[in-house]
């Protein structure tokens, strides 16, 4: 690097910042991106077959961050002494060049517009009074119809696949009747459906539910996408979450997008480049720039622009505000301060029907976007009123896969022996004649729930760690339960021989040892009030106006769907007004 | 990887084949077939004598022999285990290991300071001085085969320490590894013969069901194959 300023830096290589480096470059400004991790090429990390080696891919976290570096710290109460995550286990952020969108699974929704303002809606419904004590319910202060040219554009993008409902108001296929209204069909017709997918959808079907094809950033042909890059058609290998995908078939930064960005003469892409802060001046109103450490020389460099994005893992954006001092830092004791508030995850849990011995479900068959899911209970789009609880779960049997240390360690579930005597004999069972299906549902968030420093551990580079307060509530464990219970008569419609319904418990508190799933959110969230949110609703920093935050971390609660979808689509959204009024005149685009 | 004499792995390799062979074929032939390319023929490069001996004993009892087929240990398991050491995950490279180590809710997760490698040498040890003081000074290898599931299941279950080590964190510890080395690629001194593969009817590295994608209930038809090219 001879240039000591750019016009702008993007900190992350993931899904966000690739997409804000393409966007900021095409309107003609000079872009840095900085990535902490290595360079990862397709070519090299999905060169088959070294690509498909469970042990080193998924087991051994080949494209997972290395905690010896950098962890968070975890308690469940506010009392409580937080401890590292030692060793990755309930959620796994990504690290090197495309970030967790290159081990990603391919789930690519759009949001429920519902969802986007879920507090005005549950309030117009229920009543203020139906939202529990201590729930920060709030809206996202941005509308389906305002997202929707760019939840069309990620898809053209990502190359999605999937079966629309309805287009411009008309019905056009028989795709989720709940999904909302699209300008344009998905790029690529759905995915071909796994034996246990057609099941749950014929299951599914005749108990009175509405399956759909799980829209999936997963090709179901060859194409090109709008950069120009293209992408092979899934052959259903199974290695998808955990993996580069070998056949370009799944939709990543690195296959998607870096191939047309790392032409632009505009761009550069610095790897090994872990950021340390953001600069700010004097009155903490404006960026100056980024120092970051080159981990190759181990020495300090500090990169002066225009414009900050902050578009690196959820946690970590929020991780970088509070090391930077931007915005006041959350205090839930107070109640004050925003940076931490609304820490949101998902409420995931698996339940497992076995067939009889003469059906073969293949499990190790899948596509990670890949199945067929249920909308019914999820959102806004049943009663919530007799039931006393907001969010919901859509289900789905989303046959991912299914690798053998993952499937042998787990065991064979219900409440047979996970190792000894009677452990091959039910994993056997369990391997070939079963099938999954998911409840894969909302977090609201609490006022005891958040992010802030930890005063403890510090990362390899002298810093604090990032602490996470979370647990269970009620709300939420209701609602999983509420749904898991709407699982049961699907199972027996499949012809099921046995079953396990899994599901949160009264009072359970968050386990760190279990994967439960990396959809992390909130933190750095988006708002239309700086009292109550961090981030405008073009995701503009209310506090630092020439700095962006991107990702996960903007949203208010955990919503039911896998986020990708929604980081892409409020990445082209805050690219979009960044180009065509930020620039324009660069400052506050909503006054505080 | 060591390449076993070609006509004995050509044998094995025949053998564990075939599907029937692995439903109906009896005990003692495939043990036997096995027996002649895997456990005696590798050295330990981490494991003492008396590690080594724990280990292979644990592996036969985690992943039993049974109709299905021979045990962890014939598997390769230990020797996956012992390579494994000598990783960095064994060396705990891919852990956050800065203190201070503090103990907690056990939902908060691992905070022992021992990385793979030495969380074996103090469980093994301890573990070893546990079976002596209850069953007259043998060590955990010499017990047969339902003592030794029963002090597994202690540690398991019970809430004992190996040293610094809880015995069931070196429980799971074990039981994980020893899965991990029954179920890999083989490159990596388990999965020998792909049986575990074959047990599952997992087709290994194949990775590709474009003509396979629903098979309406009936199976793949394809056996294993690993990543080097071995099929079963």
């Amino acid at each position: 690097m001879c240039a000591k300023k750019v016009d702008a830096i993007v900190i992350g290589a993931g899904w966000a910042g690739s997409i804000l480096a393409k966007e900021l470059t095409e309107a003609g400004l000079s872009v840095v991106m900085l990535e902490r991790g290595d360079e990862r090429a397709t070519a090299v990390e999905g060169d088959y077959p070294s690509s498909i080696d469970e042990l080193r891919g998924a087991i051994r976290h080949r494209l997972f961050q290395n905690l010896s570096q950098s962890t968070v710290t975890i308690r469940t109460t506010l009392d409580q002494e937080a401890l590292p995550y030692r060793r990755l286990a309930a959620f796994l952020p990504g690290e090197g060049v495309g970030g967790a969108g290159l081990h990603w699974s391919g789930v690519h929704f759009r949001a429920a517009p519902d969802d986007l303002a879920l507090r005005t809606n549950v309030i117009a419904r229920y009543g203020k009074n139906f939202i529990p004590e201590g729930m920060n319910l709030q809206d996202y202060g941005v509308t389906y119809e305002e997202l929707e040219p760019f939840f069309d554009k990620a898809e053209k993008v990502f190359g999605t696949s999937g079966e629309p409902y309805t287009i411009n108001g008309k019905i056009v296929g028989n795709g989720n009747r709940f999904a909302p209204d699209r300008s344009d069909a998905f790029p690529l017709p759905a995915m071909g459906e796994v034996y246990s997918a057609s099941l749950f959808r014929s299951a599914a079907s005749n108990v009175g539910y509405h399956p759909y094809a799980l829209p999936a950033a997963n090709a179901s042909a060859q194409y090109t996408n709008p950069y120009g890059v293209q992408m092979g058609p899934c052959n259903f290998c199974g290695y998808c979450s955990g993996y580069d995908c070998y056949m370009y078939s799944k939709a990543s930064p690195n296959v998607n997008i870096l191939p047309a960005l790392r032409q632009d003469p505009k761009f550069t892409l610095i790897t090994k480049a872990h950021v340390l802060k953001v600069n700010l001046d004097a009155d903490k109103k404006k960026a100056t720039g980024v120092s970051y450490l080159d981990l190759r020389t181990k020495k300090q460099v500090e990169l002066d622009a225009d414009l900050v994005i902050i578009s690196a893992f959820q946690f970590h954006n929020v991780h970088l505000m509070l090391l930077s001092g931007i915005g006041q830092p959350y205090d839930p004791k107070q109640n004050t301060g925003t940076v931490g508030r609304n820490f949101v995850y998902q409420t995931i849990t698996t339940s497992r029907a076995w067939l009889p011995p003469k059906q073969y479900t293949n499990l190790f068959v899948g596509a990670g976007g890949a199945g067929v899911a249920i909308d019914d209970f999820n959102s806004m789009n049943f009663d919530h009123g007799p039931l006393g609880f907001v969010g919901g779960s859509p289900v789905w049997v989303n046959q991912a896969g299914v690798k053998p240390i993952a499937a042998a360690v787990g065991g064979p579930g219900g409440k047979a022996p996970t190792w000894g005597e009677g452990y091959k004999d039910a994993m056997v069972d369990t391997y070939r004649h079963s099938l999954t299906i998911d409840a894969h549902g909302s977090n609201m968030a609490y006022r005891d729930v958040y992010l802030d420093l930890d005063p403890t551990y510090s990362n390899a580079y002298g810093q604090p760690l990032l602490r996470m307060t979370f647990n269970w509530k009620d709300n939420d464990i209701r609602m999983n339960q509420y749904v898991v219970g709407k699982i049961e008569p699907i199972i027996k419609a499949m012809g099921a021989t046995r079953y396990s319904l899994g599901m949160l418990k009264d009072g359970e508190v968050f386990d760190t040892r279990r994967y439960q799933t990396t959809h992390l959110g909130g933190g750095a969230i988006m708002g239309t009030d700086p009292k109550t949110s961090c981030i405008n609703r073009y995701l503009q920093s209310w506090d630092v106006s020439n700095v962006f935050v991107i990702g996960a971390s903007a949203f208010p609660q955990g919503m039911g769907y896998n986020p990708t979808g929604m980081v892409a689509a409020l990445a082209y959204w805050a690219a979009y007004h960044i180009r065509t009024t930020y620039l324009k005149n660069p400052g506050p685009m909503v006054q505080a | 990887m060591k390449i076993p004499p070609s006509t004995r792995r050509n044998f094995t390799a025949g053998l564990l084949g075939s599907t029937s062979f692995w439903m109906y074929g009896g005990h003692k032939v495939w043990a036997d077939a096995l027996q002649s390319e895997s456990a005696l023929a590798y050295t330990p490069q981490y494991f003492n004598h008396e590690e080594w001996q724990f280990i292979n004993a644990a592996c036969a009892r985690i992943f039993p022999a049974d109709a299905h087929g021979p045990d962890g240990a014939l598997l390769g398991a230990p020797e996956f285990i012992d390579r494994q050491m000598d990783t960095p995950y064994g060396h705990g490279k891919l852990w956050y290991m800065s203190g201070p180590f503090r103990t907690g809710a056990p939902n908060l997760g691992y905070q022992l300071p021992l990385p793979p490698r030495d969380l074996y040498r103090q469980a093994i040890a301890a573990a070893n001085t546990y079976v002596r003081d209850h069953h007259q000074g043998k060590i955990f290898a010499q017990l047969a085969a339902p003592d030794q599931i029963a002090v597994l299941k202690a540690f398991e279950q019970g809430k004992m320490m190996l040293g610094d080590v809880p015995a069931h964190a070196f429980f799971e510890q074990l039981r994980q590894n020893t899965l991990e080395g029954v179920f890999s690629d083989p490159l990596y001194g388990g999965n020998k013969g792909l049986a575990g593969w074959t047990l599952l009817g997992f087709p290994g590295a194949r990775a590709d069901f474009m003509d396979w994608v629903n098979q309406k209930g009936a199976p793949y038809p394809f056996g294993p194959v690993s990543m080097s090219g071995e099929t079963a």
